[in-house]
């Protein structure tokens, strides 16, 4: 933070020759004649800092007031753990079906040529496009016992919206773009000389498909579903309208963390909210490890 | 069923009946999934009648929650059109110690869930909080007020532009702006020149999703909104609340509009993605002619356009990658 003040305030000048800049200086492990390293890492180093940083640092500095056990009662109480259950049980699943839909969608997208492909590649990113509190409504309108599919799954008896399956919906529809797109750019560059030498040595198609080509999309596939998980984790706007929100049954955790905001409970809020920022740091690392071990694959 | 593009061999073929039947039953996942959920946003909107669709959409608080909804992405886009450059200047043409941390720590926003994101800057600046008292003095607002709005969307819109022109920029590699340094252009000369011509693409790619994002957020705002009507709402708010009122078909009609604004986002990333592809078969081909070494091109199974680009093979899958997914570390 500080060091990106004064590099922000030390300006560009480090043309060849002259005395580099303090940040330049300390941190460049091969020396460039393009100027603007200190100005460019010191806006970025600032406004990560100020925007991202400070304010996270905050819900930590906030958790540190608390006392073991009270940090406990806040973020571990029965209520708080029916929530967390709710949201990583009903994440795992929906990361689940989404890699196994994404995946036929994306060997489909990838493998077979059909009319309005192109089409149907660019409404694949809707789930990211669509607002979460437009997806919410939408969702719950179609699943509700009155709805386009509510109506029938009401006749089998299955109920959707406001119950934990509609968390699962919600969260299915989330996550499908994370898998498609990861596993997209990989199945596209497969070449075909291993299929063929595959189906040269008696391989059937589906051995080729269960022997070669799955575990080449494995390490993808994995990344988009990790993606898909850690993002349903966090997910709000698209769950709320469509859970029913009981406390024990359908209630996920980032709602509590609004409900104790509203009671002014900034303290319990935080708890639950820094678990959460636990698990999703530790799934950011584990996505990393994930796609630096699949580069490291690829070019070796 | 049209024919294939590409020939296919038998061998690495399906038969046609499996290939009928694995598009069938993606395309009615789809459907269902995707499909579904748009059009019973506009079936719902004008369910009552264009009257009340036309009257839900010019009501002053739709109208104001429309004016703050712009204002909260024409703030966001522009700060974080900045910001992406300079990361990606100082991270694409330099190689310094702690990169690959910086490169993490951009991408943070993304893996904080929208609720944190709004709750950590009530804890900064909200009474309680450690500016608080500070603000009350000098008769300032931030949270429950239009500040926390365009801040908590500026957080969850962090990593968009930047995420876009890293993985460019680095492919691009320093030659161009290195023979521009050495024929005497300055720095801010060669970014106009040289670099921004050359990413325009890419940032306006990142441009299109960081301005989605930021019109459609729902969950930060929410946190730091404090729900004053014809105030401090959005559009996304002000969905929530007339559907909590039970004007559905109200809710609906503001809600078609933000689903138009996903359709438009969808089809100029078509296009940009399309023109993306094209800047980077050009500049393979360039560097063809260049290498005569250069080795025949790969075949593959795939269907329409290749899909990694030269650009994108030095950042990982960065153009196809989803939003919000983690960004592809630097090329070694």
């Amino acid at each position: 933070m500080t060091a990106g003040n004064s590099a922000a305030a030390t300006f560009v000048g480090s043309a060849p020759g002259r005395p580099r800049a303090p940040l330049s200086r300390a941190l460049l492990t091969r020396t460039s004649v393009l100027p603007g390293f200190d100005l460019s890492l010191g806006i970025t180093l600032f406004a990560l800092g100020l925007i991202v940083l400070l304010p996270l640092s905050a819900a930590f500095a906030k958790t540190a007031t608390l006392s073991w056990p009270a940090f406990v009662d806040a973020a571990f109480s029965p209520r708080v753990l029916a929530s967390y259950r709710l949201t990583f049980g009903a994440s795992l699943a929906a990361a689940s079906v989404s890699a196994a839909f994404g995946l036929l969608v994306t060997w489909v997208l990838v493998r077979y040529p059909f009319p309005g492909r192109r089409i149907v590649d660019a409404l694949i990113d809707l789930p990211f496009a669509l607002p979460t509190a437009v997806a919410g409504i939408a969702l719950t309108a179609l699943y509700a016992d009155n709805g386009w599919v509510g109506r029938w799954l009401a006749l089998a008896g299955v109920k959707v919206a406001y119950s934990p399956l509609g968390v699962f919906v919600a969260l299915t529809f989330i996550g499908l773009p994370f898998v498609v797109r990861t596993v997209q750019p990989v199945l596209a560059d497969l070449p075909t000389g291993i299929e063929e030498a595959a189906a040269t040595l008696g391989a059937s198609r589906a051995q080729t498909f269960a022997r070669v080509i799955l575990p080449a999309l494995a390490p993808a596939l994995l990344t988009g579903f990790a993606l898909a998980f850690a993002r349903a984790v966090g997910e709000y706007g698209s769950v709320i309208f469509i859970a029913g929100n009981l406390p024990m049954v359908s209630e996920i955790a980032p709602l509590l963390i609004v409900t104790k905001l509203e009671q002014y409970d900034y303290a319990g809020a935080t708890a639950i909210a820094v678990v959460l920022l636990v698990a999703a740091f530790a799934l950011l690392l584990a996505i990393n490890a994930l796609q630096a071990r699949a580069r490291r694959r690829e070019s070796a | 069923m049209s024919a294939p593009s590409t020939p296919v061999a038998g061998a690495t073929a399906e038969p046609a009946w499996v290939r009928r039947t694995l598009i069938g039953s993606a395309l009615v996942f789809l459907a269902g999934f995707l499909l579904l959920p748009l059009a019973v946003v506009f079936v719902e909107a004008l369910k009552k009648g264009l009257a009340v669709y036309l009257a839900a959409i010019t009501e002053p608080e739709a109208v104001s929650a429309l004016r703050l909804t712009l204002l909260a992405a024409a703030v966001a886009v522009p700060t974080n059109v900045v910001i992406g450059l300079a990361a990606a200047w100082s991270l694409a043409k330099f190689r310094f110690r702690g990169q690959n941390v910086l490169l993490t720590l951009i991408d943070l926003p993304f893996s904080v869930s929208p609720v944190i994101a709004g709750l950590i800057y009530v804890l900064l600046f909200g009474l309680q909080g450690w500016f608080g008292p500070w603000l009350k003095a000098h008769d300032l607002q931030v949270i429950f007020a239009v500040p926390g709005i365009v801040l908590a969307t500026v957080f969850v819109t962090f990593p968009f532009v930047a995420r876009e022109l890293i993985p460019t920029m680095q492919a691009q590699g320093t030659e161009q702006e290195e023979a521009a340094r050495v024929l005497g252009a300055s720095g801010w000369h060669i970014l106009r020149r040289v670099t921004l011509p050359n990413v325009r693409w890419a940032l306006l790619y990142g441009v299109i999703l960081c301005n989605a994002r930021a019109m459609g957020e729902f969950g930060a705002v929410s946190v730091v909104s404090g729900h004053v009507r014809g105030v401090t709402d959005t559009l996304p708010l002000h969905i929530e609340i007339l559907y909590n009122e039970y004007q559905s078909a109200a809710a609906f009609a503001v809600a078609s509009l933000l689903a138009l604004l996903a359709l438009v986002t969808l089809a100029l990333k078509a296009v940009v993605e399309r023109r993306m592809a094209r800047a980077a078969r050009l500049a393979v081909q360039a560097a063809r002619k260049d290498d005569v070494a250069a080795r025949g091109p790969q075949r593959s199974n795939a269907v329409g356009r290749p899909r990694r680009s030269a650009y994108a093979q030095a950042g990982g899958a960065a153009h196809h990658a989803p939003i919000g997914g983690a960004l592809a570390a630097p090329a070694p």
